[in-house]
């Protein structure tokens, strides 16, 4: 099967839903005109990443009338977008939906919400509990957010969960300057989309905003990968672009073949090794579980 | 060069320059005001910001004093006339002499700050007349050793080259093709004459910046300087001097009272409400 994916890197403007709704809208609209079947948006993309005290302000529950014209949009082409989330107990979540003819197939809420140098996460955001793949009708999927990737224990459970293409959505920084015309970011996230495409033969789609906010420049460079680990598309870096790729699920099936990692994993071994690392570790130090 | 402190100038460009217009233009702003002084931090500012903004939303300002050398004033012409971008020149002799007319007693480092100061005062009246954000000009370098003057020539909306060590503006400057004559100089405050930076520091800014990229960005501990082969007196200096100017490179400090102290829990980015 082919799918038309496409990578909605956006510079969304800090704070303002409704402007971000106009842009996500416009990219929309282009992406239908190509074709496209499953629409990404980078993390934090309806509502900028640097919010600190406007995360309140910002969050929308299912209901809310952009969240429900995002569904609205789903009856045209899929989407995965990025936003403040408000549950129904007043926890705010840095969180993603899945959506698709017009319902919410799949919601992940970031586990792992970075808290040191630059990032503060954890001040204003409630960790999600749970990562799981789903079913779509363009086949099973993961979602992961930003330092969820880093955390490859994520991409494992998805791998074993049965996800066939892992959505990863970013707000990545710009840092680490070096004598090369690339920066030291651009190489550690194309690396972990490398590593989880030919790890768990899989198609990765890495989609992250541009743009700057209060001296952050983030660096898009979204991009495709699959599951040989070859580049399918790549978009700009640190501009505004709409990537869009055909990805071919055909080619899972052939990685399969040719590396049956995924086949072969132990399962329970890695379980039963786990659950004793962590009772050992609970008895040394009774870290909260 | 220490291949730890290279950086590719023509990357580091493209982020500054989206840097620079994204944070003026997102609050509402078109113009820059940069007070150029020759050297090469206030000079690879102005570059950048005639790339970033368009040379006529850049003002560069040139502020000489009495005793300033001249070669800045001709350097700093050479900015305006190579850029392209407005110019004005405002003597400030008049008027930090009317003030220290006034004082029986005062030193180099008083007066130093006094025209640091001076320069600030006109920089933002002219952002006012300009409708205009003043653009810094302060590097890494200074900013840790506290090598500048505080609410003097650190004052600024927005700073493109505050986290680039001195070594790393002079690379960037060769790749914005500023004149080696400019970049090539000993730096210097030209707050009196015959003043250099590596002079009245007592090291150079090749060796300090290594030192400072070791211990502030890598995170080495003294023992581990020292392994590395640092001599423990040059570590303690420098350690010290960005110890004792912390406060520098903070706002004040504000007596907690309420439940919402700003700053402390009163947190909103700048880019609030852009």
């Amino acid at each position: 099967m082919k799918i038309t994916i496409g990578a909605a890197q956006i510079k969304p403007t800090l704070g303002n839903v409704e402007a971000n709704l106009q842009t996500a809208e416009l990219v929309i609209e282009q992406a239908k005109s190509k074709g496209v079947n499953l629409l990404v948006f980078p993390e934090l993309g309806l509502t900028g990443y640097y919010l600190r005290d406007m995360v309140p302000v910002v969050a929308m529950h299912d209901e809310h009338p952009v969240i429900s014209r995002m569904i609205e949009h789903s009856r045209n082409l899929s989407l995965a977008f990025g936003y403040v989330e408000e549950s129904p107990d007043h926890k705010f979540y840095n969180s993603a939906l899945y959506v698709e003819d017009g319902r919410i197939v799949h919601r992940h809420r970031k586990v792992y919400l970075p808290t040191y140098g630059m990032f503060d996460e954890l001040r204003y955001f409630a960790s999600g509990d749970s990562v799981s793949a789903f079913n779509t009708k363009f086949g099973r999927m993961g979602i992961l957010i930003c330092e969820d990737v880093w955390h490859l224990s994520t991409g494992c459970i998805l791998s074993a969960d049965g996800a066939d293409v892992m959505i990863h959505l970013a707000s990545s920084p710009a840092r680490g300057m070096k004598a090369e015309a690339r920066l030291d970011i651009y190489d550690t996230w194309e690396n972990l989309n490398r590593t989880y495409a030919s790890s768990f033969c899989c198609y990765v789609v890495f989609v992250n905003r541009v743009g700057c906010e209060d001296g952050l420049t983030f660096w898009g460079g979204s991009e495709i990968i699959d599951p040989d680990c070859g580049l399918a598309g790549k978009a700009k870096y640190l501009d505004e672009d709409l990537l869009v790729t055909d990805i071919d699920t055909d080619k899972i099936r052939r990685a399969r073949m040719y590396t049956p990692v995924r086949r072969d994993e132990r399962l329970h071994l890695t379980l039963k090794e786990l659950h004793r690392i962590a009772s050992r570790r609970n008895k040394d130090c009774q870290e909260p579980t | 060069m220490n291949n730890e402190l290279e950086i590719n100038g023509e990357l580091v460009i493209e982020i500054l320059a989206r840097f620079i217009r994204e944070e003026v233009t997102k609050i509402g702003f078109k113009n820059v005001v940069v007070g150029i002084s020759g050297g090469v931090d206030s000079s690879t500012s102005a570059f950048l910001a005639a790339r970033a903004l368009g040379k006529e939303h850049v003002w560069g300002i040139i502020m000489p004093y009495r005793t300033s050398n001249p070669d800045s004033a001709r350097h700093a012409k050479k900015v305006v006339d190579i850029t392209g971008i407005n110019s004005e020149t405002v003597e400030i002799t008049t008027m930090v002499d009317a003030y220290f007319d006034q004082c029986l007693h005062s030193d180099h480092r008083r007066k130093g700050n006094v025209m640091a100061r001076q320069r600030m005062i006109v920089l933002y009246d002219k952002s006012a007349e300009h409708e205009a954000l003043v653009l810094g000009t302060s590097n890494k370098t200074e900013f840790l050793l506290g090598y500048t003057t505080l609410w003097g020539d650190m004052a600024c909306a927005v700073n493109p080259l505050g986290d680039l060590y001195k070594t790393q503006v002079w690379q960037l400057a060769r790749s914005l093709a500023i004149p080696e004559e400019i970049v090539g100089k000993p730096p210097s405050a030209d707050l009196w004459a015959g003043q250099t930076d590596e002079g009245e520091l007592g090291f150079t800014y090749r060796e300090v910046d290594r030192l400072l990229n070791l211990m502030v960005d890598k995170r080495f501990a003294v023992s581990e300087l020292v392994e590395a082969g640092y001599d423990r007196e040059f570590i303690r200096k420098v350690f010290s001097k960005i110890q004792h100017t912390q406060y520098k490179r903070r706002m004040p400090v504000i007596a907690k009272v309420s439940h919402r102290t700003i700053d402390r829990d009163f947190r909103y980015p700048r880019d609030w409400g852009v």
